[in-house]
């Protein structure tokens, strides 16, 4: 039977249509490559779901309009790259600091600044997890196929609207701009999550009030329940304070809705781990590369395998040190001068041989490349 | 007597609408000097959502940062008190999320001209029904008193301490200029008029601005030696005209003077309507 759901896709569409399928239903996004595809995706699709797609005048106001949107009851994305990125980092805080669930879709090229356009890169890994200023966790996740780009998109409004905060999906530009087949999800194949509503009357309604998993059930506007947000730190009712006690609550709040709960966030990909005394560890569109380096390796009766990471924030370290156990050497290979090779360093036991392998050229690193690393470590 | 007795029923009333729209469990006082013209805007917002009859849940509230910003928290609407400069971004947002809600951004002339420059030219080009409302006292009150883009040439703040010698933004003028489909002024004086345009301004279907002229005599009035609130109050009953009375004066008489009233309305179409249109003739299954 010919699955007539298979479809010829660019990764930045299958964006889309993961976002779609997940519920989104508003769009904010300025053009940015390389990641415009989403936005002129929306464009076309949004209306004729009666969703709402609106080119705002910079990144500034395209993640405001999505916390706006999504505060008043819509799910609701944008997508961008590095200066897009950095442009947002001020809003964004802003969504962390009032728990509004939104994805940002960061579809990674080579920076600082205007940088590499058209080129791949991995560089904001860290910027994902410490982008804005002040405490807070971070969620970000991370596809490395077209098909992945679809579920890994699904899987960001879940998590943002489970636990009340934005989601990072961080793309690349291989990725973004990859053509591959997929199968687009049937209705019900995927679970959808929608966040928690108030279920006290209004009157004793509390915005960001403490429950027991520490996710506050949120309110749409015009639903009777009046909510308060504020950027400035907050107590329970979203009023402004300045008190130690009250303080410490919502920035502990902040933090323990998520690593409390880590284990509904991490997933990884573990490949021919079992016996390995080398690994790779990595992520996004590296990981394709790592596949079949380790495929090849093994052919050759080398004992290596691969832990690829979906979830790159919070860190998965207990998870990583558990498939990583007996590898005592761990090669990990990514598209910039180092970012997530220190996350492995500080998770894994002191005699573990770390080995960064990196490339910031702008270039894919190929499978070669890593090849020719494990012979080094070997 | 009868007339005595007669007034104080007035003012309980008038209170008794005022207390009616501040937010349940919120602890007063506000974060405003005692005669700021915020209270006077903000009584004036009450009065006007009241008299037009909307319910608490069909308005949102939205601000960026600053003394004027702080004023939907004190409000029992939905309220997104946001990032500096940024309210009318969110308020797009919200706008375009809920066409059905009426939607009010509270800015000063700091958030809304400055760091908000931007948002504030593109929110007018894009005419989305937002009524924003600008109180404009011509200085930074909430970090002390800098000068802001509306800060008159020559005028004193501590950041001109020898007197500004940059020129000031007009911010009616740039709105009409930049597409807003309606536009007005008012001063923190003229209250029963600052009633009548806001109530205007929601009304009118697309984006408007009400600029209000205010006193922060803490900072701009002491800098500037323009006295108290009383003063500063009684300098803007002078120094208004009205549109009617501008049109006959020579721009040496109006040297100096606010020209208050509606400068400035067109019916050009409204973003949610036009994309309202978009969405009717492309939706699957219609």
């Amino acid at each position: 039977m010919v699955d007539t759901q298979r479809t010829l896709l660019l990764g930045n569409l299958a964006c889309v249509q993961g976002a779609i399928y997940a519920g989104m239903r508003f769009y904010a996004g300025y053009p940015i490559t390389p990641s415009t595809e989403v936005a002129e995706g929306c464009a076309r699709e949004l209306p004729k779901i009666g969703g709402r797609f609106i080119q705002m005048e910079d990144e500034i106001a395209s993640i405001a309009a999505v916390v706006g949107a999504s505060v008043s009851g819509l799910k609701a994305m944008t997508a961008t790259s590095g200066p897009g990125f950095s442009l947002m980092q001020e809003n964004l805080g802003y969504a962390y600091i009032t728990e509004t669930p939104c994805v940002v879709v960061n579809v990674q090229r080579g920076g600082p600044s205007t940088g590499l356009p058209t080129k791949v890169s991995q560089s904001d890994t860290m910027q994902a997890r410490w982008g804005t200023h002040g405490d807070y966790t971070a969620i970000a996740v991370a596809p490395s196929t077209v098909g992945d780009t679809v579920t890994e998109t699904i899987r960001a409004f879940n998590l943002s609207e489970r636990f009340r905060t934005p989601v990072v999906v961080l793309m690349d530009e291989v990725i973004g701009h990859q053509r591959e087949l997929v199968s687009l999800p049937k209705p019900g194949e995927h679970q959808v999550i929608n966040r928690v509503q108030p279920a006290v009357p209004p009157e004793d309604f509390e915005p960001f009030g403490l429950t027991a998993n520490y996710v506050s059930p949120m309110a749409a506007y015009g639903s009777g329940y009046r909510n308060v947000a504020t950027g400035l730190t907050h107590d329970t009712m979203g009023f402004a304070t300045n008190r130690p006690d009250e303080i410490k609550v919502k920035l502990d709040k902040l933090r323990t809705k998520i690593m409390d709960y880590q284990s509904e966030i991490t997933k990884l990909r573990v490949e021919m781990m079992d016996d390995a005394a080398i690994a790779f560890v990595c992520y996004g569109s590296v990981s394709r590369a790592a596949l079949l380096a380790v495929a090849l390796a093994r052919r050759a009766g080398v004992k290596v395998g691969l832990v690829q990471l979906y979830t790159i924030w919070p860190f998965p370290d207990n998870k990583l040190r558990d498939y990583c156990g007996q590898a005592k050497r761990i090669i990990v290979p990514e598209l910039n001068m180092g970012q997530l090779v220190h996350e492995v360093a500080r998770v894994m036991p002191p005699d573990t041989e770390i080995h960064s392998l990196q490339r910031y050229d702008g270039e894919i690193l190929t499978p070669m490349q890593l090849l020719e690393k494990l012979e080094e470590v070997m | 007597m009868a007339t005595v007795e007669k007034s104080q029923d007035t003012d309980k009333q008038k209170s008794d609408v005022i207390l009616n729209y501040l937010r349940p469990k919120k602890i007063f006082p506000s974060v405003w000097c005692a005669g700021c013209g915020n209270g006077v805007v903000m009584s004036a917002l009450i009065r006007a959502i009241d008299r037009l009859g909307y319910s608490k849940d069909e308005v949102a509230l939205v601000s960026g940062i600053g003394c004027t910003s702080r004023l939907p928290i004190y409000l029992d609407f939905s309220a997104l008190h946001t990032t500096h400069g940024r309210a009318l971004a969110f308020a797009t947002g919200v706008k375009f999320a809920q066409p059905h809600m009426k939607v009010i951004v509270i800015t000063g002339d700091g958030d809304c001209l400055a760091i908000g420059g931007n948002h504030f030219i593109h929110a007018c080009r894009r005419n989305m029904d937002i009524t924003a409302i600008l109180i404009n006292n011509h200085i930074y009150g909430m970090t002390g008193g800098q000068g802001s883009p509306t800060t008159p040439s020559a005028a004193f703040s501590t950041t001109t301490p020898y007197g500004n010698v940059e020129k000031h933004f007009e911010p009616c003028d740039l709105a009409q200029a930049a597409g807003a489909s309606f536009v007005a002024r008012t001063t923190a004086y003229h209250t029963p008029q600052m009633e009548k345009t806001i109530m205007a301004a929601i009304e009118h279907r697309g984006f408007s601005l009400v600029e209000v002229i205010s006193n922060c005599h803490t900072y701009y009035g002491r800098l500037n030696r323009l006295g108290d609130a009383v003063s500063m109050l009684r300098m803007f009953k002078e120094n208004s005209v009205t549109t009617a009375k501008a049109k006959n004066l020579s721009p040496e008489e109006m040297e100096g003077k606010y020209v208050i009233g509606t400068l400035y309305e067109d019916d050009k179409t409204e973003f949610c309507d036009e994309y309202q249109k978009v969405v009717d003739a492309h939706m699957e299954g219609k």
